[in-house]
């Protein structure tokens, strides 16, 4: 496969993820505002400045609006499209990455996320976000979760789906540990968190909802909202499909299928870097994590997410100019490997 | 000429069904109708289908092709529209029916013109026999634009120049079939003739079930076919692909599209490089070769270290792996000279030189501004003529001598008598019209051309029609897209009727 189709290919499939995502997150909280009376403006700014944060985009927010309401917060994350990660751009910027690849893609694919742009352009999305955020933000999880079904049911199981899945499953991993980190303010630094306030359980159920995760904890858990249950749950629980811990598994399965290489082993800093997060999730308690704190786990789980992604552009997609000789060389090396340790002893060297 | 006696508004009333009640022909050939009014024989059966349907039903069928058009991402993207902006091409549901006996007439014109061309670009690459004969001066050759010097003595897979060819030809007042231009560079709009096809389908089953319509599905297939054929020697399993200049170029739905259905990798410049003069692509797996290039960029886009400097679309280093014969390209380097519309003035002669035939399908009359006696003429006409630069394509560069300004034209007379090797004049011809749907006037006369997709390869093969284009605003001769051009569907028939 071309290296620039599985660039394309990832990152169409992370701005469908990030779509739905900051759909979910800005409809869960404008509902959240309803179950409050008499907020003053300073305690609405202080809420929605942390969703803006969350996105890790405060700074052009900060440059683009002096003040922080629900408006100005909402139009940014949705609308703006001088922000590039709002709902408005990613579409776009998927159906971009679509289009350079569309022949790679399905049809039904291709049609599914034009249409969603088309809406998104059209007069008809801002009319129905005046009228009725909620089904709005319903048109753009439907729209996402379509997609999803329709790669499921209609893509290949090929290179390109596995790159798809890396990017779909790198980007929720990122998400639902932006979302979870909503909350920080509210915990102490290090240690676990005492029973939260009422006022603080909503806030607590609203993370929930905004990882579609409320269900599956009232089951687990009941309905009574614990921090430390939530974080648990968002980033250790290994049957939940947002959790962090669920995603970066199926990231490092996916990423093994790319190289051929078996688990427990690496080809690339890619395989190692999914490998090692993986496990350290996998052998790690949610009492660890408040032990260091879980804004600094959150951070430091973010950055290696990030290095992956980085990792994964070097193994596959950015290619260095390689000489012939190179090349060759690299030929003749792997055909090495294959015919088994008893003839892998160093070439002689050369004249 | 006009037509001396345009049939009675009441002659055509009589003729046609309901919606094309108020539908008058003037003066001009009309597809459909003829000079007495009556429906031309190869119309009738669509018509008679077509009568069925109601203009409610009309409207809500055409709304729901521009919509699938739209969804689809069947569009092209405006140049110069700061918003990037892609439209749909426009397309008429009123199809253009070619009868077998025309079409038969038509093939052989193309077959007979390709092939010609293609010895000629041979022989001016190689031995340049017609110059030295002197049955083309040698001074319009070498000052073509699009002429190569890098490119003589080179050999060329299986000696093809031209592999994919998309001949421009109009109708004139009574009927008969002009060769306007040869596109023998990269044409476009060979999707859209499959495309517009697959909408009318969906969109009128019932008239195509009776049959009768020749299938144009083959195309791909046989575009692949050739691109094989062209292979590097010894190469038995060639891995082909076509290279696009991006998603930003207006033709980049067609490059997607075509790849597709040809199942080859659709590449970028950025995602080839050459090295030892063999040309690889970057892939997940390291470098994979690549033998035969479908390139849908221009020669001078090509190789930055030969032709523009400037050029990023290209591949540094891949005329030399193609001189070296490592890699195949279609169409070849060079063939742009038969493009230039001097060279078009001696199509005829060429078609005389190497098969000794007369041309089946003769050529526009044609003027050259650097020939004296034609030069004065041109100048003394400019009111009758239309004039076009030897190398524009497009609808730009020229000068419809009869609907222009006198400063329109005065400018053009600067321009010829200061640049005569670059300038042409022709007649203005009449050309055909076709009932078409036509906002707020319901069917309406427009003028149309039609471009054929001719393949050069093991064999010459051309799919039965190729994409009409009309020119939607009322009386308007410029049928291109980007100048309120649409297209039609083209069916030709098994049969006469």
């Amino acid at each position: 496969m071309l290296s620039r189709v599985a660039n394309s290919l990832y990152w169409m499939s992370r701005y469908i993820e990030r779509a739905e995502s900051i759909a979910r997150l800005v409809d869960v909280n404008l509902q959240l505002l309803l179950d409050f009376r008499n907020l003053d403006d300073q305690a609405l700014g202080a809420h929605w400045i942390a969703i803006v944060q969350s996105s890790g985009d405060e700074e052009l927010f900060r440059k683009l609006h002096p003040k922080t309401t629900g408006q100005t917060v909402t139009q940014f994350l949705v609308f703006q499209a001088e922000n590039p990660n709002s709902i408005l751009s990613s579409i776009a910027q998927a159906r971009e990455n679509a289009r350079m690849v569309r022949d790679q893609i399905t049809v039904e694919l291709w049609e599914e996320i034009n249409r969603v742009y088309l809406f998104l352009y059209s007069p008809r999305a801002s009319e129905l976000w005046r009228e009725s955020p909620s089904d709005f933000f319903l048109t753009i999880k439907n729209g996402s979760l379509l997609l999803q079904g329709l790669t499921d049911a209609t893509v290949v199981r090929n290179e390109g789906w596995f790159f798809m899945q890396c990017g779909r499953y790198l980007e929720r991993a990122d998400k639902t540990s932006r979302i979870l980190d909503v909350r920080h303010a509210s915990l102490p630094a290090r240690g676990v968190p005492a029973a939260p306030t009422q006022a603080d359980a909503l806030g607590w159920s609203a993370v929930l909802r905004s990882c579609s995760a409320w269900d599956a904890y009232k089951a687990l858990h009941g309905a009574e909202v614990e921090p430390a249950l939530v974080a648990e749950l968002l980033l250790l629980s290994d049957e939940f499909p947002r959790s962090v811990r669920f995603a970066v598994r199926h990231l490092n399965t996916v990423l093994r299928r790319i190289s051929g290489v078996h688990e427990g082993r690496f080809s690339n800093d890619a395989e190692k870097l999914a490998g090692r997060l993986l496990a350290e999730l996998q052998f790690s308690t949610v009492e660890d994590i408040f032990e260091i704190g879980l804004h600094t786990y959150i951070d430091v789980a973010q950055a290696k997410l990030n290095s992956i992604g980085e990792a994964l552009f070097q193994a596959y997609i950015f290619q260095p100019f390689q000489l012939q000789e190179e090349y060759e060389l690299r030929q003749q090396e792997e055909q090495q490997q294959q015919t088994g340790p008893e003839r892998s002893l160093p070439p002689p060297p050369r004249a | 000429m006009a037509n001396p006696r345009p049939p009675s508004r009441d002659a055509i009333a009589a003729a046609l069904p309901e919606p094309f009640r108020k539908y008058a022909t003037d003066a001009f050939f009309d597809e459909m109708i003829t000079g007495e009014g009556t429906v031309r024989q190869h119309y009738r059966h669509f018509l008679k289908h077509f009568a069925a349907v109601t203009p409610a039903e009309f409207d809500a069928k055409r709304r729901a092709v521009d919509l699938a058009f739209l969804r689809q991402g069947v569009t092209f993207n405006v140049y110069g529209d700061s918003q990037g902006a892609e439209r749909i091409f426009p397309f008429d549901l009123v199809p253009r029916i070619i009868p077998a006996e025309e079409w038969e007439h038509i093939e052989a014109g193309l077959v007979q013109r390709i092939t010609a061309l293609n010895l000629f670009l041979h022989d001016i690459y190689h031995e340049q026999n017609i110059i030295k004969d002197g049955t083309i001066p040698a001074h319009y050759v070498m000052s073509a634009k699009h002429f190569r010097r890098e490119f003589v003595n080179v050999k060329v897979p299986r000696d093809i120049y031209i592999h994919i060819c998309g001949t421009d030809i109009i109708r004139d007042d009574k009927g008969q079939y002009l060769v306007l231009e040869d596109n023998a560079r990269c044409p476009s709009g060979v999707s859209y003739v499959l495309e517009n096809r697959r909408a009318l389908k969906r969109t009128f089953p019932e008239i195509f079930e009776a049959g009768g319509v020749r299938p144009v599905e083959s195309y791909s297939n046989e575009l692949l076919k050739m691109l094989n054929y062209i292979a590097p020697n010894g190469v038995a399993e060639p891995n082909v692909v076509l290279l696009t200049p991006g998603v930003y170029n207006s033709a980049y739905f067609e490059h997607t599209y075509l790849a597709r259905q040809m199942g080859i990798e659709i590449v970028e410049g950025r995602d080839l490089l050459v090295r030892e003069q063999k040309v690889f692509m970057r892939t997940t797996k390291g470098l994979q070769p690549v033998h035969v290039i479908y390139r849908r960029i221009d020669d001078d886009f090509l190789d930055p270290t030969v032709f523009r400097k400037d050029s990023a679309l290209g591949v540094p280093g891949l005329v030399n792996a193609y001189r070296a014969g490592n890699v195949s390209l279609a169409n070849s380097i060079g063939t742009g000279v038969a493009d230039d519309k001097v060279m078009y003035y001696f199509v005829p002669r060429i078609i005389k030189y190497y098969l000794d035939q007369e041309p089946l399908l003769p050529n526009v009359p044609t003027y050259l501004a650097s020939e004296d006696a034609d030069r004065k003429y041109m100048l003394e006409n400019l009111d009758k003529l239309v004039v076009k630069a030897a190398n524009e394509a497009g609808g730009y560069g020229m000068l419809m001598g009869p609907h222009a300004t006198v400063a329109e034209r005065e400018e053009f007379r600067h321009r010829i008598e200061a640049d005569p090797r670059n300038y042409i004049g022709q007649p203005m011809i009449s050309l055909s019209r076709h009932p078409t749907h036509c906002e707020g006037e319901g069917f309406a006369g427009r003028h149309i051309d039609l471009r054929p997709f001719i393949l050069y390869g093991e064999k010459t093969v051309i799919i039965p029609g190729g994409l009409t284009r009309v020119a939607l605003r009322k009386g308007s001769l410029v049928v291109n897209s980007s100048q309120g051009g649409g297209s039609k569907e083209t069916w030709v028939l098994y049969g006469n009727h």
